[in-house]
């Protein structure tokens, strides 16, 4: 008996619909994400993600609006985020519904927005999204939606981030990420092994064995994923019996 | 019956309001003295900081008129940060003084562990009334806290193993109170509701 192992789908969103992009890049329509919210909770999803992968200022109140709507379906966890930039944007969200923020871009630009918002709402609240690619013997961090290198260790960003108030870490391999190649084991293992908090894997899942291996090798606490589960290539059920099998400890839905 | 659900202004109320709605129940908000003191059955949700909900408690008058309830019987149920409140201090906030209803003392959740304490886990069961009613002991529950009662004056219901050995379910009397979010751990969370919600039910008739 213990702490059981996460599945958490993705809705990235353009605001208001679902949206799926292979690189952080060629965006196309996957749904309405109130619908999608309501098949994960009933299939056994341990927590829900919704990002705002646009996030811009004017489409912001209808971000605000599918939190609700999505939040109003949910009886597990739900995080939010996409261009967080001030508490007063953290407090929108949670006040929307979520049980937790992620900041990305802005908390690289000014860290001190993961204290604040820590304060306000407690660490566990505080989700820091960390974009990271591969840059000769190092992973940098990526901003800007994975497109620019912020010249900064990410293992390094990771422990700051944590020092400041993070919670949690939600790792993206920018390498990685609309591949289906496998979560970056080797990326994941060295943040995890680095901070005190849990951290949450995302970017290349495709088969039941790349749930196995991130969680054994890759000593994740929790997996992402967001197409595969969009298009039924995956049941979350189907997965976490096969993890079961593995002496993989989730939880298995009634 | 009514249930009051103690809005002390930064919490998880909307997300505890929203799953009493699914059950049926008649949930209605309040933080005023007056609320509380008038209250059929209370709820106190709470995440976050050990200190934000002291100091509302204190800065909005609504100390005496919760510990005055929970003394005259009225069903309580306490979440999260909810059931530290009831211990008399917390090591998140050693200056200020809980609620002291019950003995023990919330502690920091040893370093040996990733903290929070964050995501879903199983209870070790040892009373199964009346909360966890129904409830299948292999069940899991979604926590997210760093702060925990490891050492509780008295058994309670349902521990959780987790660094360390802390209380998960307490229940004295009247007052019952968990340190997971039953309002985000799905259907079984959702039993756990409703076996309070028919506690108070049964106490007022």
């Amino acid at each position: 008996m213990s702490l059981a192992r996460r599945i958490i789908p993705c809705l990235d969103t353009d605001g208001a619909r679902v949206v799926k992009g292979v690189n952080f890049a060629r965006l196309r329509d996957a749904g309405d994400p109130v619908a999608l919210a309501a098949r994960y909770n009933a299939e056994g999803a341990d927590e829900l993600v919704v990002l705002d992968i646009a996030a811009s200022r004017d489409r912001r109140p209808t971000f605000l609006e599918t939190i609700r709507r999505v939040a109003a379906e949910l009886a597990i966890p739900l995080t939010a985020g996409g261009g967080i930039r001030s508490l007063e944007d953290a407090r929108a969200v949670i006040q929307a519904g979520a049980d937790k923020v992620t900041v990305n871009t802005a908390a690289v630009e000014r860290a001190a927005l993961i204290s604040e918002i820590s304060r306000e709402f407690g660490r566990q609240a505080v989700v820091l999204a960390i974009d990271a690619k591969r840059l000769d013997d190092h992973w940098d961090v990526m901003v800007r939606g994975g497109r620019e290198s912020a010249e900064l260790d990410a293992i390094l960003w990771a422990t700051m981030g944590v020092a400041s108030g993070a919670g949690e870490i939600l790792l993206t391999s920018v390498d990685r990420d609309g591949t289906q190649l496998g979560f970056d084991t080797t990326l994941t293992a060295a943040i995890s092994r680095a901070v005190t908090v849990p951290v949450i894997a995302s970017g290349g899942a495709k088969l039941p064995e790349h749930f196995a291996a991130i969680f054994s090798e890759g000593a994740a606490d929790a997996a992402l994923a967001a197409s595969i589960f969009h298009d039924n290539m995956q049941s979350i059920r189907e997965l976490k019996q096969y993890l079961a099998t593995r002496d993989i400890e989730v939880r298995l839905p009634c | 019956m009514k249930i009051t659900l103690l809005d002390y202004g930064a919490g998880n109320v909307t997300s505890v309001a929203r799953a009493l709605q699914r059950l049926g129940a008649d949930a209605q908000r309040s933080n005023s003295p007056e609320g509380i003191a008038n209250a059929e059955a209370i709820i106190l949700p709470g995440v976050g900081h050990y200190s934000a909900l002291i100091r509302a408690l204190d800065q909005q008058n609504l100390r005496a008129s919760l510990v005055d309830a929970l003394h005259r019987g009225v069903p309580f149920l306490g979440i999260c940060l909810g059931l530290q409140v009831l211990f008399k201090s917390s090591e998140e906030a050693p200056e200020l003084q809980g609620l002291n209803l019950l003995p023990g003392r919330v502690c920091a959740l040893p370093s040996s562990v990733k903290l929070p304490h964050m995501g879903w886990n199983q209870l070790v069961v040892a009373a199964y009334l009346p909360l966890l009613a129904g409830i299948d002991a292999s069940s899991y529950f979604y926590f997210a806290h760093s702060f925990a009662v490891t050492d509780p004056g008295f058994a309670p219901c349902a521990t959780c193993l987790y660094g360390t050995q802390f209380a998960a379910v307490v229940e004295h009397k009247n007052i019952h109170a968990v340190q997971f979010h039953p309002e985000k751990s799905g259907a079984v969370g959702s039993r756990l509701l409703q076996n309070f919600l028919a506690f108070a039910a049964a106490a007022k008739s």
